[in-house]
């Protein structure tokens, strides 16, 4: 079993649940065991420590209700069946990541950010109760404020204290199904940051770095903003409707590539033109389909074979906001340095999460694609110590690799988290390789 | 999403095929009536379909092997649907019912019994009323039968003659009798088989297929989903016994 990013590889039993009836039987039945939604984790968090349960089955919606907007789903429904059934409704999640192709129960457990988290939080302060399944097989519900401590302990808990089963959150009101963008050029890191920091009151923000840009243009980027297009906006557009389906032609990568494809001079050249299109669009205002404003990657199935067989990794991590400036181009300077070209190179500013173990804290976040090498990993660890040093921390959705040195120093309630697990049966009954890799 | 105020049944709501079907007409502004053995699946289903389309759903226990039960079901049945879709089956085990009576006879009751009898109620309905649509999913492996499958082939090529029976009858009265033969599926019911791709529909397809024939966007009164299985279905049926016992398809 693998994670999206194909790397670490482990042996463990896959059990399937499609009945929420069952779930009760098979979660208590054995230990060592963890929840999977789409395996859109890169690394070694749904992998089950012994056994792996399946929830994708679990893809019922339960109920919606017009008159606040609420939905509830079973853990199992994946973020593109709810796109799909409300956006034509005139209502859009209230956080997604890059990728529709998740699940509830995944987002829940990962608290996932948007680009939209400066303003709304993670995708776990719009829940507001959820079903869980604990080790001994018994559902409790939890919300803020009933089982309080067991509902932040599950939400970014990356499945460590059950299996959700059933979650309840409001959707957003929309007028329409497009995205007014406003694209900007910062011309080094400061810039950027600046930017980040002025479309602040944009509902969406996110900036693009050329991450093999040195010297005095170190992290220049694009910065995007954008907002749900009102009627008005959305009334003018020239092709179908307000809100168009659009189901863009997708394909599917065939086969592994091979390494050199992603050498330096093909990212450097991917990255020159990418930004120059960026500066032509500068300061216009565009319409942009939600499906293209937010997923971009989605559109090319499999993308991650792209980084061939050895797989990939994905460091993201978030460092405060005060000295960002001197440790993000530390980061950046030693990346560019090594001539490791990445094509994702996301900045973006985070306020705080809500879940004991949420990733999101105040500052900004930096993630970058990486295929795997030797040099990789020691490259890496370095570069750990500077978000370390800042008192930052990384995302364990994102994560196959760090160190316990560096998750502990980054997670300070950590400790309320281990005794959550201990209160309730979790620490002997849910474990993935992830929890076992950082002594969870 | 606008109701367009009229009804379909769909027996089976918790298949695959049937869930898929019940959806399809839900997004289209369709009423539900979902049937099945136990309600709260029955349920769910209903739920759910009702929670992605904002459409009227309902639910009704309802066992196909039951059939002293059906005129009594019918009876709440109200008003009577514009459209029947009947999805209910069982592949059975061909070995065990070669061995088990009671096996073999739940296969024959189930894929032909049941369907016939309670298709053959509603189409006295719909045949007074003047109008509607029945649809009954049958089988490729009703075509012919063969080794591997001629318990449930069987039960199918019955319910296709029931079918063809009640059409010509019917012919002119203002109801539609249609058959649909879905070929591979990728279900429940065949997980972990190996299938031919080309061969293979996904759930959707079958009932946008059922959707767009019984609702007129597409002609035919027996469609197989994916139109390779007609020339394909037809050779096979053409090989002559003599051949055709050696073969061991
Ligand atoms: C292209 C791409 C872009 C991404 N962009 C972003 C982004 O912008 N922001 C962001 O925050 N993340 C992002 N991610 C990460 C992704 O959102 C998370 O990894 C997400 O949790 C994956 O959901 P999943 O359903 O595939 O869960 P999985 O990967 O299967 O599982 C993730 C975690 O959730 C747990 N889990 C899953 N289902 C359940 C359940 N029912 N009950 C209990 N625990 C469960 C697992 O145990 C595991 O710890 C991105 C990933 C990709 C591939």
């Amino acid at each position: 079993m693998e994670g999206w990013g194909r790397y670490p590889r482990h042996e463990s039993q896959a059990i399937d649940c499609r009945l929420p009836g069952a779930l009760a039987g098979t979660v208590a039945a054995r230990a060592g065991l963890i929840g999977r939604g789409n395996g859109r984790s890169y690394g070694d968090a749904a992998i089950g420590e012994h056994a792996t349960l399946m929830c994708r089955g679990l893809s019922r919606m339960r109920s919606f209700d017009p008159a606040n907007a609420t939905l509830t789903v079973e853990g199992g429904v994946m973020l593109s069946d709810i796109l799909r059934s409300f956006v034509p409704r005139g209502y859009f999640p209230p956080v997604v990541p890059g990728t529709k192709f998740v699940t509830v129960g995944g987002m829940i457990a990962s608290d996932v950010h948007g680009k939209n988290h400066h303003r709304d939080g993670g995708f776990g302060d719009h829940v507001s109760e959820l079903k869980l399944v604990m080790a001994g097989g018994e559902t409790l519900t939890c919300s803020p404020t009933r089982n309080s401590e067991l509902f932040f302990a599950t939400v970014g808990g990356m499945g460590m204290t059950g299996i959700i089963a059933e979650a309840t959150f409001r959707l957003r009101p929309i007028e329409s199904g497009w995205i007014a963008q406003k694209t900007m050029v910062a011309e080094n890191l400061a810039d950027a940051l600046k930017a980040l920091q002025q479309t602040e009151d944009a509902t969406y923000s996110v900036a693009w770095i050329d991450s093999l840009s040195q010297g005095s243009s170190l992290g220049r980027s694009l910065i995007f903003a954008g907002e749900h297009a009102t009627l008005d906006q959305a009334g003018g557009m020239p092709d179908a409707g307000r809100f168009a389906a659009k189901h863009a032609g997708s394909f599917s990568l065939p086969f592994d590539l091979p390494q050199w494809v992603l050498s330096k001079t093909s990212v450097a050249a991917f990255n020159e033109l990418y930004f120059r299109a960026g500066v032509r669009k500068a300061a216009k205002t565009s319409l942009v389909h939600w499906d293209k404003y937010f997923f971009p990657l989605d559109s090319i199935l499999e993308w991650n074979r792209l980084y061939g067989r050895r797989g990939f990794l994905q460091h993201q991590c978030v460092v405060p906001a005060e000295d960002a400036l001197a440790v993000l181009s530390g980061i950046l300077e030693r990346f560019a340095r090594s001539g490791k070209g990445s094509f994702l190179a996301v900045l973006k500013k985070l306020g705080g999460g809500s879940g004991l173990l949420s990733f999101p804290a105040p500052g900004y976040t930096l993630a970058l694609d990486l295929p795997v090498t030797q040099e990789v990993f020691r490259l890496l660890d370095e570069i750990d110590e500077l978000v370390v040093k800042a008192g930052g921390r990384l995302y364990l959705a994102k994560d196959a690799r760090q160190s316990r040195h560096t998750f502990e120093a980054g997670y300070p309630r950590l400790a309320a988290f281990k005794e959550l697990r201990k209160v309730t049966g979790a620490d002997r009954h849910f474990s993935s390789r992830l929890a076992k890799r950082l002594g969870i | 999403m606008k109701a367009i105020g009229k009804t379909l049944l769909l027996i089976g709501g918790t298949s695959d095929i049937g869930r898929a079907t019940a959806l399809i007409y839900a997004e289209a502004g369709w009423d539900v009536l979902l049937t099945g053995r136990k309600r709260s699946a029955v349920q769910r289903e209903a739920d759910d379909i009702s929670a992605r389309t904002g459409a009227n759903v309902l639910v009704h226990e309802l066992d196909i092997l039951l059939t002293s039960r059906f005129e009594d079901f019918l009876g709440v049945v109200s008003p009577l649907p514009d459209t029947v879709v009947c999805v209910v089956g069982e592949l059975g085990e061909q070995s065990r019912a070669e061995r088990e009576l009671e096996h073999a006879a739940m296969i024959m009751r189930t894929n032909f019994e049941g369907p016939a009898l309670l298709l053959g109620l509603l189409a006295e309905r719909f045949a007074a009323r003047g109008s509607g649509s029945i649809v009954g999913i049958s089988s490729v492996a009703g075509d012919r039968g063969r080794a591997s499958n001629y318990v449930y082939g069987a039960a199918k090529a019955g319910l296709t003659a029931f079918l063809s029976g009640l059409r010509n009858r019917l012919s002119g009265s203002g109801v539609r009798v249609l058959t649909v033969k879905p070929g591979f599926v990728r279900t429940r019911m065949t997980h972990g088989m190996k299938l031919p791709p080309l061969l293979t529909a996904e759930p959707r397809e079958v009932a946008q297929t059922i959707f767009a024939v019984a609702e007129g966007s597409r002609g035919g009164d027996v469609v197989y989903v994916r139109r390779i299985w007609r020339p394909l279905m037809t050779a096979i049926r053409s090989i002559p016994e003599p051949i055709f016992k050696r073969l061991r398809l």
